[in-house]
């Protein structure tokens, strides 16, 4: 058997080991589509630009010989073309690969917004590791920098420029930043948590356009802003989305819709080619729908599945729970699952808007659905543990509703009071402590 | 031989010596905050739970790690590298079972290592609820048990679902 993976994210690479481990003989190949010499994570970027970590520290992988150890050949190349009946992959240097079984896990890019000046030098986004050695060029302690797009991402170089001793300006267009990953009162306290730390924080605002030319000290451009205002910039980092990599399929009749259209097994319309990560729709575990979740571990989950059918090892997916993490310059917020909440779901609600506090949890039935958080991070995975195994809360949902505080009550009752089972069980096969 | 922590609550008295000892031994300071293990208490019923990584097999922490900052020693325990650990803190929400957290004094994250081989808070614990035991004298089958839980509240087939041993 022949496998090739396109892509050396996070899925390729978890795809390329667990086909390895599932199949000793065959060969695997694995392709990145950016010259760098291992592959690396987009996640430890931040980490890398306020030089907490070397790009050593940003491989995906730390043992040396990794892939070779493994058999799997590693190889840098951009995709052109697929022809599924012929069963092979073009590279754009005209390189021609043959497949048995294909993965395409080619991630996303980010979206560049139309307006004038998105191509000028120090206009960056932020999402490989060479647009991160590009920024670190113009990211000075002092430099005066604009970021467009107060998303998850945006949010995260936020906090590396800071912590590089850069004057920041955030402007979204959304009236609050992390619209899609939290509420308004969570928006609203990581916003002012950063006008606090001295961040120029612009929501409902659009950037008009960037042009050459600055008075102020240490800028070379300047970002014109919806409301009028003018922001001198030495860099503006672009953040305002990311879309799945599929122009290559153009043609090859693979379907495609946002990301790649993937069955149940992670398998696309065409045989033999299978997808992972962000460049396809798996299923969301709350709506049971197809979307693309551009996290960290869904591609991983989706990397390991999709290797264990293409292995033969028939697995479907139930779907992946949508969550994230961020820490705004200290302020660390979370969310999980149907987070928004659900039209006939309750909700407990637990705010300290000047502690900077803030717990949220969304119930459909007795089963929480939904959470998100700020300013609170121990045990925070119990949330995770709730919302996916589905478990039934029973009382506690009503003790939960009058002080969602108890969360960590909840969990190891209800986890613990069913014997033998329940993520606490192997942990317990002790006497199970008696429910009330 | 695995050996694991065996962890019988109802010997619990909620005296929280495993939490002091944890810190102690792992952050040098009597700072239950920082203690990877934690006792819960349940105040109307006069009931105690310790309550630690159970060094899954399936390690969802592991998994979700970007750069490999969590590895499985020979011992089948979840290591934290913290030469590597960016703090990212991916893995504190991955973990369904909440039992990896964030330290903000140092950056990175923690969970427990069973003290690479003996447990301090298997030692400090004065009623026998914390024990480390081998795992088969335990009866010990993280994977039957995990096996059976999918089967009752989850499905097996799953993202999570062990793969096969190659």
């Amino acid at each position: 058997m022949n496998y090739v993976v396109l892509g050396a994210g996070p899925a390729g690479v978890t795809a390329a080991e667990t086909l390895r481990s599932l199949d000793k003989a065959s060969s695997i190949t694995i392709i990145n589509g950016e010259d760098e010499p291992q592959p690396y994570s987009r996640m430890a970027i931040p980490y890398y630009i306020y030089g907490k970590i070397d790009e050593h520290g940003t491989y995906l992988r730390q043992t040396p010989g990794h892939y070779e150890k493994l058999g799997i050949t590693y190889k840098v190349g951009r995709c052109g073309g697929i022809d599924p009946a012929a069963h092979k992959v073009y590279l754009t240097g005209g390189e021609a690969l043959s497949y048995d079984k294909l993965l395409i896990a080619t991630g996303a890019s980010p979206i560049i917004p139309r307006m004038p000046g998105s191509n000028l030098t120090g206009v960056h986004t932020c999402w490989t590791l060479n647009d991160a050695r590009e920024i670190l060029k113009h990211a000075d302690k002092g430099s005066p920098v604009v970021l467009v797009g107060a998303g998850f991402i945006g949010s995260i170089i936020l906090e590396a420029l800071y912590l590089r001793g850069c004057k920041i300006t955030i402007v979204e267009y959304a009236p609050r930043m992390v619209a899609r990953m939290m509420d308004e009162t969570a928006g609203g306290m990581l916003g002012r948590w950063c006008k606090a730390k001295g961040v120029d924080v612009r929501v409902s605002t659009k950037v008009e356009g960037i042009h050459e030319g600055s008075d102020a000290p240490g800028a070379k451009l300047t970002v014109e802003l919806s409301d009028g205002t003018t922001v001198p910039a030495a860099l503006v980092v672009l953040a305002v989305g990311v879309r799945s990599n599929t122009g290559f399929l153009v043609g090859t009749g693979i379907a495609t819709n946002v990301g790649i259209t993937v069955d149940q097994h992670l398998q696309t319309t065409a045989p033999d080619i299978y997808a992972a990560g962000d460049c396809c729709e798996g299923v969301d575990l709350s709506t049971g729908k197809p979307d693309m979740l551009a996290i960290q571990p869904v591609a991983v989950e989706h990397g390991r599945l999709a290797a264990l059918n293409m292995a033969g090892h028939s697995t479907p997916h139930r779907g992946s729970l949508n969550m994230n993490v961020l820490d705004t310059m200290g302020l660390i917020s979370s969310s999980f699952g149907l987070w928004q909440g659900t039209p006939l779901g309750k909700t407990a609600r637990l705010i300290d808007e000047d502690g900077f506090k803030y717990l949220k949890l969304e119930f459909e039935g007795d089963k929480l659905v939904g959470a998100q958080c700020v300013g609170m991070t121990d045990h925070v995975g119990m949330l995770r543990g709730l919302i996916q195994s589905g478990f039934h809360l029973g009382n506690w949902r009503d003790r939960l509703l009058a002080a969602p505080e108890r969360l960590r009550e909840a969990y190891i009752d209800v986890m613990q009071s069913r014997p033998g089972f329940g993520p606490s069980a192997p942990h317990t096969n002790t006497p199970i402590a008696k429910s009330a | 031989m695995l050996r694991a922590l065996v962890i019988d609550p109802g010997k619990c008295t909620g005296c929280k010596q495993c939490e002091m000892a944890c810190s102690f031994v792992k952050e040098g300071e009597f700072n239950v905050s920082k203690s990877r293990i934690r006792v819960f208490d349940f105040h109307t019923e006069a009931r105690f739970v310790p309550y630690t990584c159970t060094q899954c097999a399936e390690a969802w922490c592991q998994q979700a790690c970007p750069v490999n900052a969590i590895t499985t020693n020979a011992d089948g325990v979840k290591v934290v590298h913290e030469n590597l650990c960016v703090g990212c803190k991916v893995c504190t929400i991955a973990c369904p079972f909440g039992t990896v957290n964030y330290n903000a004094s140092t950056g990175k994250v923690i969970k427990c290592d069973l003290c690479l081989g003996s447990p301090a808070c298997a030692e400090a614990c004065p009623t026998g609820a914390i024990t480390f035991k081998d795992t088969e004298q335990a009866g010990f089958d993280k994977m039957k048990v995990w096996a059976t839980q999918a089967a009752h509240a989850t499905s097996t087939q799953g993202p999570n679902t062990p793969a096969a041993k190659g």
